[in-house]
């Protein structure tokens, strides 16, 4: 009797409830399936790269394609040894990027400090500027950025007798790479963000103990900052490391090449040795990587609380 | 006697404008010349004729005249344009949002995961582009592994398709990332909730987790459309805007006219420049609009 009872009392599941029991049963093999897919795409081409780096100049379109047969490490040897610009964009490089990382670190930092913490007239209006600024695309004002870094806005201008310089007349030089550069927007509203969440307490205190403005930014506010300012600091380098654009309009002579351009600028010229253009792009990507995976954690931080990156 | 900490306070208040202008002074040095005069400059360089050569000539509005009636730009860079956004930034956050909550299932392995895909975001554009010219050619891996006979980046019905799909690949793992984080934020306490009033797992994704995640869904597509109005880098390495200007781009054409042509026409480029600042700027608002509903702020 009571087993005919049951059934009648519990109702009979739903077709929706039917159809989430099933999927509980099959989600994570799904979801499983997504990521391994999407991981052999991401890792594909890497692979390949490195197959093809391994192999003969002259087998760089040729099978096997999962192997470096015939092995080599001429196309590395090619790199470092034989072509003397490579070391030469590489060092160019780190130059610029070095650089334009410590700098922007700390000027951004500068600014957002007081954007967070200083009242000062026209902030408002400064920081909603600058918030707009970050939707304008780079080729917008690349062709001003490229006459100011260079040639100048009026050339031979004289006043007086003496010629006023209306540019920077950096033109093919690394210092034009890197002075509109110095600081972004992106940066600065990053910091600003990190500062309006400190607490304050220790800076009241700071300040109650007789410390400047400028004793409290660089005692107090940038050791206990340190975390985020090697965030920042990482994904500037890995945005300056791999610009392409400002770079391409800026320099023009070989040996002044930043790595990205050196790459694209050797595929063009030597076509045929892909080989080692896939060797070289290699020396492109090891130093980042390397960053990456000692400092994973900060690059994933920064990303996701802020989602800054130069897409 | 009520005067003098007024004007303490006065003086205090001054110095602190002082301080902060000092703390401020690079960032607003860069601001002011590579921003604000530049967008001014570039406004003005869109009414002159101008080739480096001679200084700027006024020229009114011919140069937007030409620019509008231009084949090129009408017929090829802002049709491509509009078309590479309006498919890539759909297919990017889908796939992106689709991964991140695979990665939100606390499955084994997600640390793994995450760093392979975030790696192509982290290459540079250029050697991804190298690595796909390589890749796509007409005697290249891809035709070899598939066993195929497709001229990828040399045949105008493929070359641009090719191109959006490396831009996929590249910035899907930001874009995932910055999904994942979102899908993080959402305090478990709404899903319990949730339970307790008897959703199931279908209601309580689209009542908590889509709504939750409006915010960052903006977000990803801004970032993804201000992207696409500006993809450079692959054309350029990849395609040129070739073949036959199939994937000529807005971002691209004022590049071209600006440094590649052999008659540089800096003023038209600027007309194209300022043309792709106002897209962006219409479309970024109409968006917030839409994702956003009642227009409530991010």
């Amino acid at each position: 009797m009571s087993a005919a009872v049951t059934p009648s009392l519990a109702k009979p599941p739903s077709r929706t409830e039917r159809i989430l029991s099933v999927w509980e049963r099959i989600n994570r093999p799904i979801f499983y399936g997504i990521l391994i897919l999407w991981a052999l795409i991401a890792l594909a081409p890497f692979y390949f790269t490195l197959v093809f780096s391994l192999k003969p100049v002259a087998a760089s379109y040729e099978p096997p394609l999962f192997w470096p047969s015939p092995f080599t490490l001429d196309n590395f040897r090619t790199v470092i040894q034989s072509f003397e610009l490579f070391p030469r964009w590489l060092i160019n490089s780190t130059i610029v990027s070095v650089t334009v990382t410590v700098l922007r670190v700390l000027f951004a930092a500068m600014a957002g400090y007081a954007f967070a913490r200083i009242e000062f007239p026209a902030k408002n209006l400064l920081f909603s500027a600058m918030l707009i600024s970050m939707m304008i695309p780079a080729q917008v004002t690349l062709i001003p950025k490229y006459i100011i870094i260079g040639p100048g806005l009026v050339r031979d201008l004289e006043i007086a007798g003496i010629n006023i310089p209306t540019g920077f007349g950096l033109l093919n030089t690394l210092p034009g790479v890197m002075l509109h550069d110095l600081v972004t927007a992106f940066a600065v509203f990053m910091m600003t963000q990190f500062f309006k969440s400190l607490p304050r307490e220790l800076e009241e205190a700071a300040m109650i103990d007789g410390l400047g403005r400028f004793g409290i930014f660089f005692r107090i506010v940038l050791p206990i900052s340190q975390t985020h300012l090697l965030t920042l600091a990482l994904l500037t380098f890995q945005g300056v490391w791999n610009e392409f654009l400002m770079p391409l309009v800026i320099l023009r002579s070989p040996e002044n090449f930043t790595l990205p351009i050196g790459l694209q600028w050797f595929q063009g010229e030597y076509y045929t040795l892909y080989s080692i253009v896939l060797a070289g792009s290699l020396f492109n990507t090891i130093p980042i990587l390397i960053l990456f995976f000692l400092f994973q954690r900060y690059f994933v931080q920064g990303i996701a609380s802020t989602g800054l990156k130069d897409i | 006697m009520a005067a003098i900490p007024g004007a303490r306070t006065k003086r205090r208040k001054r110095s602190e404008a002082l301080t902060a202008y000092a703390f401020l002074a690079p960032y607003l040095f860069i601001f002011t010349v590579f921003m604000l005069f530049s967008l001014i400059y570039t406004v003005y360089l869109s009414f002159t004729r101008y080739n480096l050569l001679r200084p700027p000539e006024f020229w009114g509005l011919e140069g937007w005249e030409r620019v509008l009636t231009d084949e090129l730009f009408m017929t090829k860079a802002l049709p491509n344009t509009f078309k590479y956004v309006l498919i890539v930034v759909p297919v990017q956050t889908v796939l992106s949002l689709v991964l991140a909550f695979a990665m939100d299932q606390k499955l084994r392995g997600r640390r793994l995961f995450r760093t392979i895909f975030y790696l192509p975001s982290i290459t540079s554009s250029v050697v991804i582009s190298l690595i796909f010219v390589w890749l796509f050619s007409p005697i290249g891996v891809i035709n070899q592994l598939f066993n195929l006979n497709v001229n990828w980046l040399g045949d105008q019905r493929t070359a641009f398709y090719t191109i959006m799909l490396v831009n996929i690949f590249t910035t899907s793992g930001t874009l995932m990332l910055i999904f994942l984080a979102g899908l993080q934020d959402i305090p478990v306490t709404l899903y319990e909730a949730a339970e307790i009033d008897g959703a199931n797992k279908l209601q309580s994704f689209l009542y908590v987790t889509i709504p939750l995640l409006r915010p960052v869904l903006f977000f990803v597509v801004t970032v993804g459309v201000i992207g696409g109005f500006q993809v450079f880098d692959q054309i350029f390495i990849m395609t040129e805007g070739g073949p036959v200007d199939s994937t000529t781009t807005i971002a691209y054409i004022i590049y071209k006219w600006a440094f590649r042509d052999t008659t540089i026409k800096m003023g038209q480029a600027a007309v194209a420049a300022v043309i792709l600042m106002v897209i962006i700027f219409v479309i970024t608002m109409l968006q917030r609009r839409v994702i956003e509903g009642s227009g409530t702020a991010v």
